[in-house]
C-alpha cells in the first residue's frame, strides 16, 4: 500500500482528518526546510506539500508568488527540491510528501526522469496546476509506473463531466479548491463547500481534499468535519515571509499555527 | 515536412484539442477549464454563423476603416536596388495597429455570451487600447492588466485607455512586463469567471485562443492577397512581419501558407543579438516548454525557469509565441529571423524620412528585415511587409534613446 492510501487509512480509523501543510521549498534555505518538515509532523500535520518554485505562478496570490520569487534568487531548481524529499526521507519513512508546482520545470527535465528521480527520493505524489487530464495521458501513466500519485485540482467550476473524468485519472486524493480565485485568497463558503464535497463523493471514491482560503483553526475546524484533508498553504507562508532571516522563529511560528489547527479539527471531529 | 502526395492542410488546423502538431493544446488550472471549454463552444458556433461573420465584416470595414491600403513604397524599393516593397497599412487602421481586428472579434463574442465585463492584458499598450476601445462603445467594463515597467515607457497608451474608460492595474510581479501582465489577468479571470470575458491579444493562451485570434486577424492576409493580385497580377515573392505573441504575422502569413512559391519570413526581436542573452527570440534561440496555457516554444534556463527578455520595442518583448508559429518553424514553412533593437531603429528613421510613414518600433523590426531582404531580390519581385502598428506611441521612446527631451 502506498503511503498517501496507509495515512489515509490509518486516519480514518481514527476518525481524524489529514493536516496538509504547504510550504515553499528553500524557503528561506534547505536546512531550514529539512527541519521544518520533521517540526510539522510533530505539530501533527500528516501529509506534506513541498512548493516547486515557478517564475510563472498564475494560479497563486501574492504570498506564494512572494516566496517563488524569493526561492528562485538562489536558482533552486526542481532536482533541488527532490534531494530535499531524500533527505527527509533519511529520518522519516512514514510520512506522505507530494511536490506541488507547475508543468514547465518537469517538462524540461522529462516526464519518465521525473518520475523515476521523485520516485527514487521517496516523492508519493505529484499536484502539477497547469496539467488537465486531457493533455495528461503520458505524464499520468509515467507518475503511475512508478508508484507516484497524480493529484488532481477540482474546483467549483467542474462540472460532473468533468468530475468524473478526473476520478479516472487521479490517484492518491483529489484536492477541491474551495473558492473562485488564487492561493490565499480572502473566505470560502463551508456551505457550497459542503454541496460540492457531495457532488464530488457521488463520482470519486478517493479521499477528498480542501484548500485555499483555509488560513485559521476555526475554518480548519469546520472544514475537517467535511473533507478528508485540509490543506493549508499560504497563512503558512505568511509567516515564512516574516520570519524568514531568524529560523528558529519561523519554525515556532509555523509549528504554532499548525498545533492549534491540529487541536481544533480533533475537537471538532470528537 | 509532409511528402508531395499529402499536403499540409493549413486551413484544418488546429485539430479538436488546440494542438498544431505538438504545440498548442490546453494548460491550465481547472477552474479555468470550464469557462475555457466554454468560450471554445461558443466560438465554435460563431465560427460559421453568416449573421454573426456579417456583423463582424460591417464593424470592420465602418469602424475600423477596413479595407487598410496596400501601398507600394517605391523610394524605399529603390533604396535598396532590388525587390518592390509593398506596405500593408495596419498602421491606418481605428486605434493605430492591427490589434483592433481582434479586439472586435472577441468583444462581440463577449456580448454574444451575455459577459458584461472585459480583461486583457498588454505590452506596448496598443492591445490595451484596442481593448478599452471596444469596451467603450459596447458599454462593457474594462481592466487593463499592464507590466509596471510598460507603464512607464508607454505613457501616453495609458492615458488613452484611462480616457475610454478603462482601468489600468500596473503589475509589479516577476519582470513587471507583458508575461507578468498576462499572469495577473489569469488570476483575474480564475476570480471572476462568471461575469469576465479575457480578451487575450495574441495567438497564444489555451485553445482555442490560437485559432479564434488567427481566424480573426486573417483579414490581412485575404486582403493583402487580393490588393497584390490587382495591383501586380501575381501572388508576392514574399511575406515579412514581425512576430512578438505572433498576430500580425499570422493575420499576413495564414491565407498564404499553401502556395509553396511565396516565402515567409517572421522577424523577431533580436534585442543587442541572439549571440548575447539580451533579445526577445524564442523561435531563433529558445526551447519548446508549457507556458500560459499553450506549449510552445519559450525563453527558458536550464531549470524551465522563464527568463527575462530585452526588446526596445514593448510589443515584441515576451518569452512565448504562438504555438502556430513553433509549428511553422517545425515543419519548414516559415523562416524566423531577428533584428537587433539598432537595425529597427535604423529602419525606423528610413521609413519615417523615405516615405513619410512612422512605424512602430515592433513593425520597424520588419521594415528592417524587407530591406535586407530586398537587396538579394531582384527589382521585378515583390515583397508584402506588415506595416502593423504606427510610431507614434513610440516617440517618447525614441526621443529618449537619442537624448532629446520632449
Amino acid at each position: 500500500m502506498s503511503r498517501l492510501a496507509a495515512t489515509f487509512e490509518a486516519l480514518k480509523a481514527d476518525n481524524k482528518t489529514a493536516l496538509v501543510p504547504y510550504i515553499m521549498c528553500a524557503d528561506p534555505d534547505i536546512d531550514t526546510t529539512l527541519k521544518l518538515m520533521h517540526e510539522l509532523v510533530k505539530s501533527g500535520c500528516n501529509i506534506i506539500e513541498l512548493g516547486v518554485p515557478f517564475s510563472d505562478p498564475m494560479a497563486d496570490g501574492p504570498v506564494i508568488q512572494a516566496a517563488a520569487e524569493r526561492v528562485l534568487v538562489n536558482h533552486v531548481s526542481l532536482r533541488d527540491v527532490i534531494a530535499v524529499v531524500a533527505r527527509f526521507r533519511q529520518t522519516d519513512s512514514k510520512t506522505p510528501v507530494i511536490l506541488m508546482g507547475y508543468l514547465n520545470p518537469i517538462e524540461v527535465m522529462g516526464y519518465a526522469e521525473f518520475a523515476e528521480q521523485a520516485a527514487a527520493a521517496g516523492v508519493d505524489g505529484a499536484l502539477t496546476v497547469d496539467i488537465p487530464p486531457e493533455e495528461a495521458e503520458e505524464y499520468t501513466q509515467l507518475l503511475k509506473a512508478q508508484g507516484i500519485d497524480p493529484i488532481y485540482l477540482l474546483a467549483p467550476t467542474s462540472d460532473d463531466g468533468r468530475i468524473a473524468s478526473i476520478g479516472e485519472v487521479a490517484a492518491g486524493f483529489v484536492y477541491y479548491v474551495s473558492l473562485k480565485g488564487v492561493t490565499g485568497a480572502a473566505s470560502l463558503d463551508i456551505d457550497s463547500v459542503a454541496d460540492k464535497l457531495q457532488q464530488i463523493r457521488q463520482q470519486i471514491s478517493l479521499p477528498v481534499g480542501v484548500g485555499f482560503g483555509i488560513g485559521d483553526a476555526e475554518t480548519a475546524a469546520k472544514i475537517s468535519r467535511l473533507a478528508d484533508a485540509v490543506v493549508v498553504g499560504s497563512a503558512i507562508v505568511k509567516r515564512m515571509a516574516e520570519f524568514g532571516h531568524e529560523p528558529e522563529q519561523l519554525i515556532k511560528s509555523v509549528t504554532e499555527l499548525t498545533a492549534s489547527m491540529r487541536k481544533a479539527m480533533d475537537q471538532a471531529n470528537k | 515536412m509532409s511528402d508531395a502526395d499529402s499536403p499540409i492542410k493549413f486551413d484544418q488546423m488546429p485539430d479538436e484539442k488546440g494542438h498544431f502538431g505538438i504545440y498548442g493544446g490546453v494548460f491550465a488550472a481547472e477552474t479555468l477549464m470550464q469557462p475555457i471549454n466554454e468560450l471554445r463552444d461558443a466560438y465554435e458556433k460563431i465560427k460559421t454563423d453568416p449573421e454573426f461573420q456579417a456583423e463582424f465584416d460591417r464593424d470592420l470595414a465602418h469602424y475600423v476603416g477596413r479595407p487598410s491600403p496596400l501601398y507600394h513604397a517605391q523610394r524605399l524599393s529603390e533604396i535598396t536596388g532590388g525587390a518592390q516593397i509593398y506596405l500593408k497599412r495596419e498602421d491606418l487602421n481605428h486605434t493605430g495597429a492591427h490589434k483592433i481586428n481582434n479586439t472586435i472579434g472577441q468583444a462581440l463574442l463577449a456580448r454574444k455570451m451575455g459577459k458584461k465585463r472585459i480583461i486583457a492584458e498588454t505590452g506596448a499598450g496598443q492591445h490595451g487600447v484596442a481593448s478599452a476601445t471596444v469596451a467603450a462603445r459596447f458599454g462593457m467594463q474594462c481592466v487593463v492588466y499592464m507590466g509596471a515597467e510598460d507603464v512607464v515607457r508607454q505613457a501616453p497608451n495609458v492615458y488613452r485607455m484611462k480616457l475610454l474608460g478603462a482601468e489600468v492595474i500596473p503589475v509589479e510581479s516577476g519582470s513587471k512586463t507583458l508575461k507578468d501582465a498576462l499572469n495577473e489577468a489569469m488570476r483575474d479571470w480564475v476570480t471572476n469567471v462568471d461575469d469576465t470575458f479575457y480578451i487575450i491579444g495574441t495567438v497564444a493562451g489555451p485553445h482555442p485562443y490560437p485559432e479564434m485570434v488567427r481566424d480573426f486577424q486573417t483579414i490581412i492576409g485575404r486582403e493583402a492577397r487580393t490588393q497584390c493580385q490587382q495591383q501586380t497580377g501575381r501572388l508576392p515573392d514574399a511575406l515579412v512581419a514581425c512576430v512578438g505573441g505572433g498576430s500580425n504575422a499570422i493575420g499576413l502569413f495564414h491565407p498564404f501558407l499553401a502556395d509553396q512559391e511565396v516565402a515567409i519570413y517572421g522577424v523577431e526581436g533580436g534585442g543587442d543579438g541572439i549571440d548575447t542573452a539580451r533579445h526577445a527570440a524564442p523561435l531563433c534561440a529558445g526551447k519548446p516548454g508549457v507556458l500560459h496555457g499553450n506549449r510552445t516554444y519559450l525563453m527558458e534556463d536550464n531549470d524551465g525557469q522563464i527568463i527575462e527578455t530585452h526588446c526596445v520595442s514593448a510589443g515584441l518583448d515576451y518569452p512565448g509565441v504562438g504555438p502556430e508559429h513553433a509549428w511553422l518553424k517545425d515543419i519548414g514553412r516559415v523562416n524566423y529571423d531577428a533584428i537587433t533593437d539598432t537595425e529597427a531603429l535604423e529602419a525606423f528613421h528610413t521609413l519615417t524620412r523615405i516615405e513619410g510613414i512612422i512605424p512602430a518600433l515592433e513593425s520597424s523590426h520588419a521594415v528592417a528585415y524587407a530591406i535586407k531582404l530586398a537587396k538579394t531580390m531582384r527589382q521585378d519581385q515583390t515583397i508584402i511587409v506588415n506595416l502593423s502598428g504606427r510610431g507614434d506611441k513610440d516617440i517618447n521612446t525614441i526621443a529618449n534613446i537619442e537624448g532629446i527631451k520632449l
